[in-house]
């Protein structure tokens, strides 16, 4: 299968002229706020009779939970409530077709660092001492600590996710794109070659933290330094067990998040739960700890390539397979398996490609979407092959990566559809600043000079639920005053969403950015935002 | 036991019963409420909670509060003067050094004491400064610029 044009070329892009605000060099909305330190982020909220909550963690990366005894912490002086995997009955999970997972540990923990109960008390000392009163009765069960073991064992004691429908496998995709066997057969160049990505994790300098405030007639606001409010607003509705109108999040300054509060957490469900129960507001602040153990960061792979190429150099053929190592959970992990084989088809024409990816649930804290979400692991492991193909070939890297340029408005060997590409003015950018040509394999040992190519995809506009709402919406307001009050949903973590709204409402209608404020992430008040 | 501390943060001075065993950085926070300085990792790897104490960059964090006793404690609250905001606040906007913004107040304390002491910092001097604050959004780059920009308008102020 060939890359087919699509589209009329358009004109080239011309410099923005007549605008008044986009295209110049504006303030953030929320910049002078940040540079004063009174930006409010989770954990700079106070409110009144506010208790604070900590949750016992297992010390274990797989046993069965007997009993917990939590009396003894009950009776300990500023201990004021308590909940368990018990109080929490209906799984939930980011993706609706792999709901595995708990808000605490029900029956059994399958990590270690897994959430196995929660204390609210007057203060967050008081709830860490009485955490080492709870008494809980564990039965261990055989770990399952690599690829390996989630694929050599299929019995129910090795069993990491009870929803699991076949072993340890968590998802599995193949997808098979032009007679590849075929086209490997007949080039003049194959190299087989396999990979090993470790894995790391987001470490956002803000630890999660959320608020749960009890408001009148059984509401329940939530103040979460979450990047998905919407998503939010609809488990903990589903896992409280309480009508949707009966929540409402809010997403004060998220000091980072970068995939790694894409989705709900225990510390949510429990606020949420205990403020409901005593009345009371409380907080939850993860340690750092902590938010290793909540993870959901990039999976570790094992990626093996084979890979055909002509004798000057053209691929002919691409041929995968990949293990993820997802962890004790789903989390976005069936999107993470599609992307490893998918998002591999550019900036370099594929003529022939096959992905065959499958991730395993393993006894370890769940993998999920970080930075370039599922696309990071295999273009790492490809380059390197396109590296060694160079090698082979007796071609400069650049030269080769030249070479098989896809090329712009045409789509890849499996559909994606790539408008304007600036990959060749980029390359030829790295060459010259790079000093490539005079320092490559001319440095002295230890050191090196390397390049890479990559593409991500943009624009899906696809919700994690199906349903026919706008991907995302705004409200205006504009009163007497001249004050125009934009309502949004979307999410700003850092990137500028907020300030990108106030810019484009004040081009449009023609009034200064002073008049403008921003009421964004609140699911009272702003309309549903799905997301990007 | 909590025991009777006067600080003086700020150029002001407050006097509260404190824990021994509480943090600068939990005072400041939790006592204070002066909670723009911030806790990322709690163990002094991170820079969020970076405060002045007589002038030095110091980890709130890991800095007991009864340690600095008697010492002037500036955090990122104090670096404008008044209403108007110290030129490496303002430049930090300007430049888009902030993004998140969770790292920015213990970045902008030691590019405040980095630049006070030597507004002509060069940049691998300004990158020594900030060597213990982490930024997970920026790549740095423009938090560099910004200093950069700050450290020349203090020179234009003559000093």
């Amino acid at each position: 299968m060939n890359s087919t044009p699509v589209d009329a070329p358009p004109k080239p892009p011309q410099p923005a002229t007549g605008f008044s605000v986009i295209g110049k060099r504006n303030r953030k909305v929320e910049g002078r706020r940040k540079v004063t330190g009174q930006a409010i982020y989770a954990d700079d909220l106070v409110f009144p009779r506010m208790l604070h909550a900590k949750i016992l963690r297992s010390p274990h990366p797989h046993a069965k939970i007997k009993a917990i005894d939590l009396a003894p912490a009950l009776a300990h002086p500023g201990v004021i409530a308590a909940c368990t995997g018990k109080d929490f009955p209906v799984p939930f999970g980011i993706i609706p077709w792999t709901q595995d997972e708990y808000a605490l540990a029900l029956n059994k923990v399958a990590y270690v660092g897994d959430a196995v109960a929660c204390l609210a008390a007057v203060d967050e000392r008081t709830a860490a001492e009485a955490l080492a009163l709870v008494r809980v009765d564990y039965e261990l069960l055989p770990n399952v600590l690599t690829i390996d073991d989630a694929l050599a064992h299929d019995d129910d004691a090795h069993k990491v996710n009870p929803f699991a429908k076949h072993g340890n496998i968590s998802k599995q995709v193949t997808l098979t794109f032009g007679d590849v066997d075929g086209a490997l057969a007949a080039s003049d160049i194959e190299l087989e070659q396999e990979f090993f990505y470790a894995g790391s994790t987001h470490v956002p300098i803000e630890p999660h933290c959320a608020i749960g405030v009890p408001e009148l007639n059984g509401v329940i606001t939530v103040y979460s330094s979450t990047q998905v409010p919407h998503y939010l607003h609809r488990d903990l509705a589903k896992v409280l067990r309480i009508p949707a109108d009966r929540v409402r999040v809010i997403q004060p300054t998220v000091g980072g998040g970068f995939g790694g509060k894409s989705e709900p957490f225990s510390l949510e469900f429990c606020v949420a739960f205990l403020a409901l129960k005593t009345g009371r507001p409380v907080k939850i602040l993860y340690t750092r700890e902590e938010v290793f153990y909540a993870h959901r960061g990039r999976h570790p792979m094992r990626l093996h390539y084979r890979a055909g190429m002509t004798k000057d150099g053209m691929l002919t053929g691409v041929k995968s397979k990949i293990y993820l190592d997802g962890g004790a959970a789903s989390s976005f992990g069936l999107v993470t398996t599609y992307y490893s084989g998918q998002l591999l088809t550019a900036p370099y024409r594929f003529p022939t490609y096959e992905f065959d990816s499958t991730r395993v649930f393993t006894n370890k804290p769940v993998c999920g979407p970080k930075r370039g979400h599922g696309s990071v692991q295999p273009r790492f492991a490809f380059e390197c092959m396109m590296d060694m193909l160079a090698e082979k070939v007796g071609m400069d890297p650049i030269e080769m990566r030249r070479k098989n340029f896809i090329g712009d408005h045409v789509r890849t060997v499996n559909e994606l559809r790539v408008t304007s590409n600036g990959f060749l003015e980029c390359l030829d950018k790295v060459e010259g600043a790079s000093g490539w040509k005079e320092r490559f394999r001319k440095l002295p040992f230890g050191r090196g000079l390397g390049v890479a190519g990559s593409m991500y995809i943009s624009g899906t506009n696809y919700p994690i639920y199906p349903n026919d709402m706008p991907q995302s919406a705004v409200q205006l307001r504009a009163d007497r005053s001249g004050r125009v009050t934009i309502f949004c949903g979307a999410s700003d973590i850092g990137q500028g969403s907020d300030s990108m709204l106030a810019y484009v409402v004040a081009e449009e209608l023609g009034v200064t950015l002073e008049s403008i404020r921003v009421v964004a992430a609140d699911t009272d008040l702003t309309p549903v935002d799905m997301g990007a | 036991m909590k025991e009777l501390l006067t600080l003086t943060v700020n150029r002001e001075t407050h006097t509260r019963a404190i824990d021994p065993a509480s943090t600068l950085l939990e005072c400041l926070r939790y006592e204070l409420g002066l909670t723009g300085s911030k806790q990322g990792c709690d163990k002094g790897d991170c820079g969020a909670c970076t405060v002045l104490v007589d002038g030095e960059p110091t980890l709130a964090c890991i800095t007991l509060a009864h340690a600095v006793a008697g010492q002037a404690v500036i955090t990122v609250e104090g670096l404008a003067r008044g209403a108007e905001l110290h030129p490496v606040q303002d430049c930090f906007d300007l430049y888009g050094a902030a993004q998140c913004g969770f790292c920015t107040p213990g970045m902008l304390v030691s590019a405040y004491a980095c630049l006070e002491k030597n507004p002509a910092a060069t940049v691998p001097e300004i990158q020594q400064a900030l060597s213990g604050n982490l930024c997970r959004c920026t790549g740095y780059t423009k938090i560099f610029e910004a200093c950069v920009k700050a450290g020349q308008r203090l020179q234009e102020e003559g000093r």
